[in-house]
């Protein structure tokens, strides 16, 4: 008798959900925000759906911000995946110039939240696969692995289905779209660990690197390209920094580290003692801050 | 307050810190343990879990400074670390302070990963307890060592069992609050066996802890030295799961998907319910029943030469064998059954209750059918166990049932095969997740016959179809418009989806009156044929038309009382008879007026017309399509009455 390791159930686990979807519903897609998260459920959908390449196209919500080696990795699996990519751009705060410089928290809703409704009503999708994982924020430990949108994109949080078993209901009205969470029950580790046993390619700037930083509010900030507007008296200096999520480079901040291989990396992760998202501006708003932004369509 | 101690069991940092290679291959080859907590409100669930993350180190720095901040602003705990706010997540149940949702947490040891779902208490979501239960290997009941077996306990201690957990772990909680009293302790423990054992658990695991401050958390308590079995962690880690039970029950695969990316590949996706399955097996597809043979079992890294329970597979078949989503590919000499009627236990989950007789969706592994939920033999009283009559079952109710599926399906029973034994139901108007069920066993077809010919009642049939039945029934001279209108308003209402049949007297006349002619004794014995096929097909939940001259007040009269009050809607078609003789659009009138057909209506034999008919047509002030228009939405208002 073979007992299946932690890992095997939960890769077995998500690849049912990402079937389940696509037998289920009519016109699903994948978010792909190019992180490690997405990184394992790309990487599970191409083995859920082998020797056919995953019957959904690949959508990057894109602000423009993002790191340079964020659009390289993104154009290098979508080639290798043989999916379609399809990138959406907010024409309305592009024109506006919205950047995360100037605009605070409208960045984040103009660009992400109002982004994907665009995006999501532009190709008509009914279903959206999230890397958001169960163990990153509190409000999403309670949210169910196929997560009802109304028409207007707001969740409902006191009006979610039972999920029993491995039965997800994906039945819906006409405009109602659903966010599916493959990998809802991996923790970071878990994450840490499939990329190292799977060997799937990741962004390097999860890897410790010299890179041009500079100190501002608390967040180690990156200066990825020329439209940082540096402030009086700051310099960007070279250190030894990686980052443990990604986002918007202007938003992201990094962690001084040496650890430049995946080991090394997984060492230094468990050793820590903050959480991930600790580097990201978003959550620190207010209390419950994410379940405010989920209810009004953040994904 | 005790801090929680950090000089817990768990060497893991040293081995990160030294050989991380190592350590990554020893976590690779953990093994998953997910469990329940479930206890009243007040038995410190959320501490417990809060507790157990803490203990484990999931958590960190900047997670601990921000449960410090909002421990003092909104603890329930004085100046002490409140752990429940770690694991309350919705902003409105931090007001409340009671957990109001099933949250999944997560965290490990150096032995084992756990999923933990954090059950609330409270007493109408008896349905988020089962929701979190049906994934759960192990349950952790939590009683208040002060409050001993509440009616909560029974009531959690049933559904986990009901739903099929073996492990049950007793944690008698707030022990510090008792003075670690041992007698006190063992009073509770007897207590709760001898409950235990009236409900079939046969074994349970009994702890004495106290989550606030640790003891027998997750290190041995000094303050029970007569305590000699392992802290709750320590029994979480070691705890033997049924992980090889399942691979030991014959093959079961629900295909979920079929792949098919050219002319070359067709390969059958699914996640293995229970057996193993290798290159080579026989297998069966059920329901239709065709063998064949297994050819490969295709992955990203190469085809595997076998795969076991729990596992996504791809296989390709030897045979170009019908297969597709919905079937069960099953080891070849030993299938699952198929049947179409059952007896289950179901779990209400909705605000709107059960509507016996109402079709609904039933989702059981990868198969979606229509399913009709009989009147429940039962309802079990869920503090007490008795078995209770009962009509319907409302919110948080468990009854027992009746299901007929309107196609045969593949199952087994849910003690035997939780994939195809587990169902739930899905309301076909809100698509909401009414019910979860599992299937206990088919039904004999003996059982059958008797059965219905008790329950399928008149009401069921209409409930079916969502509809009231009625008898449209149209009257008036030959030629006043009856049929014209009558197909017009059966058009109408064919749209908006309602089930409906037109008796007139072309499909009557021709074959079930054939043999009657045109005198008043045939008139009459026409109507009361055409009454009982009318009301026959009323009982059937349809809504009929028909379109007979009827002359006679008391023929009309007739089949009015044959129903049920309110279905018999008459709808004279009031035509002048001179109007009417002027289209003839059959030429009746000319041949009447010539002698050659005797008895006709309102030349030799005479229309008496309704006095107080439901509907009046005056064919002179509407057309055809106003007169059905209007009849259409006098049938919606009296619907709308009915429902109101």
């Amino acid at each position: 008798m073979t007992a299946l390791t932690h890992l095997q159930r939960l890769e077995a686990e998500s690849i049912h959900i990402l079937r389940e979807v696509v037998a289920e519903t009519d016109k699903p897609v994948m978010l792909y925000s190019v992180g490690k998260d997405s990184a394992v459920m790309l990487h599970l959908a191409r083995k859920a759906f082998f020797p056919a390449p995953p019957p959904f196209p690949l959508l990057h919500v894109d602000t423009t911000w993002k790191f340079r080696a964020m659009y390289e990795m993104r154009e290098r699996m979508a080639k290798e995946s043989g999916m379609e990519l399809l990138v959406h751009q907010n024409p309305e705060a592009k024109a506006r110039g919205i950047n995360p410089f100037d605009h605070g928290p409208l960045h984040t809703d103009m660009w992400k939240t109002e982004g994907l409704k665009q995006a999501l009503d532009l190709h008509g999708f009914d279903a959206a696969f999230g890397g958001a994982r169960r163990d990153e924020e509190k409000s999403r430990a309670k949210e169910r692995i196929f997560s009802f949108r109304s028409a207007n994109h707001r969740w409902d949080p006191k009006n979610q289905r039972p999920e029993l078993w491995k039965l997800y209901n994906a039945r819906k009205h006409k405009g109602e779209t659903i966010r599916v969470f493959p990998i809802s029950n991996w923790t970071e580790l878990d994450i840490w660990q499939y990329i190292h046993l799977e060997q799937i390619p990741i962004v390097p700037l999860y890897m410790a690197a010299p890179r041009p930083t500079v100190w501002r509010d608390g967040l180690l900030l990156m200066v990825d390209d020329e439209r940082f507007p540096l402030r009086p008296g700051e310099q960007p200096v070279m250190r030894s920094v990686r980052f443990r999520t990604l986002g918007c480079y202007p938003l992201t901040g990094a962690v001084e580290s040496t650890a430049s291989t995946l080991t090394e990396v997984i060492q230094e992760t468990l050793l820590t003692t903050t959480s991930e998202r600790q580097g990201r501006a978003i959550d620190h708003d207010q209390a419950a801050s994410m379940e405010k932004k989920k209810q009004e369509g953040y994904f | 307050m005790n801090q929680p101690t950090k000089d817990s069991s768990y060497r893991a940092h040293d081995l990160i810190a030294e050989d991380i290679d190592a350590y990554l291959h020893q976590h690779q080859h953990k093994s998953l343990l997910r469990f329940i907590t479930c206890g009243s409100v007040d038995d410190g669930k959320s501490t417990l879990i809060g507790r157990l993350l803490y203990d484990s180190k999931m958590i960190f720095e900047d997670q601990l400074a921000a449960l410090e901040a909002d421990s003092k602003r909104v603890g329930t705990q004085g100046q002490n670390i409140d752990f429940a706010l770690l694991v309350d997540g919705l902003a409105a149940e931090r007001e409340q302070g009671i957990t109001i949702d099933v949250a999944y947490r997560f965290f490990a040891t150096d032995r084992r990963k756990f999923i933990v779902a954090d059950t609330p208490g409270h007493e109408q979501y008896t349905r988020n307890m089962v929701t979190g239960a049906s994934t759960a290997d192990l349950a952790v009941i939590l009683i208040d060592a002060r409050k001993g077996v509440l009616t909560q306990t029974r009531r959690h201690s049933y559904l986990a069992h009901l739903i099929g957990i073996r492990n049950i772990v007793l944690a008698v909680n707030k022990m510090d609050l008792i003075e670690y009293d041992r007698e006190k302790y063992e009073a509770i423990v007897a207590d709760y066996g001898s409950f235990a054992a009236s409900i079939g658990i046969t074994a349970f695991t009994p702890i004495p802890i106290s989550g606030f401050l640790g003891d027998n958390v997750t290190t041995r308590s000094e303050n029970m030295p007569w305590y000699t079995g392992l802290p709750l962690m320590e029994h979480l880690e070691t705890v033997e799961l049924d992980v090889t039970a399942d691979q030991s029950k014959p093959f079961r695969l629900p295909v979920q998907w079929v792949c098919r990316p050219n002319l070359d590949f067709r390969g059958f996706a699914g996640q293995i319910a229970t057996g193993r399955v290798r290159t080579g097996d026989a297998v069966r597809v059920l329901p239709s029943g065709r063998t064949s043979t297994v050819a490969r079992i295709v992955t990203l890294d190469g085809d595997l030469a076998e795969a076991c329970a729990g596992q996504s597979v791809m296989l390709t078949l030897d045979d170009e064998v019908d297969c597709s989503r919905g079937d069960v590919l099953s080891v070849a000499n030993d299938p699952p059954e198929v049947a179409n009627q059952f007896e289950s236990t179901l779990v209400w989950m909705s605000d709107e209750e059960l509507r016996p007789g109402r079709p609904y969706w039933m989702k059981i592994g990868t198969q979606f059918v229509s399913v009709q939920v009989h009147a429940p033999k039962y309802q079990v009283n869920v503090n007490t166990m008795e078995h209770l009559a009962a009509k319907t079952l409302g919110l948080n109710a468990i009854g027992v049932v009746t299901l007929t599926t309107d196609k045969p399906i593949v199952f087994e029973p849910y003690d035997a095969n939780r994939d195809l034994g587990g169902f739930i139901l899905i309301d076909k108007f809100t698509n909401g997740t009414v019910a979860a069920g599992m299937l206990h066993f088919a039904l004999r077809r003996s059982q059958n016959v008797h059965w219905q010919a008790l329950e399928i009642t008149r009401d069921a049939h209409a409930e079916q179809k969502h509809q009231r039945p009625r008898l449209l029934w149209f009257t008036g001279l030959s030629g006043a418009g009856k049929s014209t209108i009558a197909n017009l308003v059966e058009k109408r209402l064919h749209a908006l989806g309602k089930h409906s049949f037109l008796l007139d007297g072309d499909n009557v006349r021709h074959g079930l009156n054939k043999d009657l002619g045109f005198t008043d004794a045939d008139r009459v014995e026409n109507i009361r044929r055409v009454g009982e096929v009318a009301k026959l097909m009323t009982d059937a939940g349809l809504i009929v038309l028909t379109a007979f001259i009827s002359p006679f007040r008391a023929e009309r009269q007739m089949v009015r009382d044959m129903l049920p009050p309110g279905e018999f809607v008459e709808i004279h078609i009031d035509t002048a008879l001179a109007e009417a003789e002027r289209r003839d659009v059959k030429g009746l009138y000319r041949k009447a007026r010539a002698g050659q057909l005797k008895n006709f209506t309102g030349i030799d034999s005479p229309y008496e017309a309704p006095e107080h008919p439901e509907i009046r047509i005056d064919t002179a002030q509407m057309s055809p399509e106003q007169a059905a228009e209007h009849i259409v939405e006098h049938l919606l208002a009296l619907e709308a009455q009915g429902a109101a």
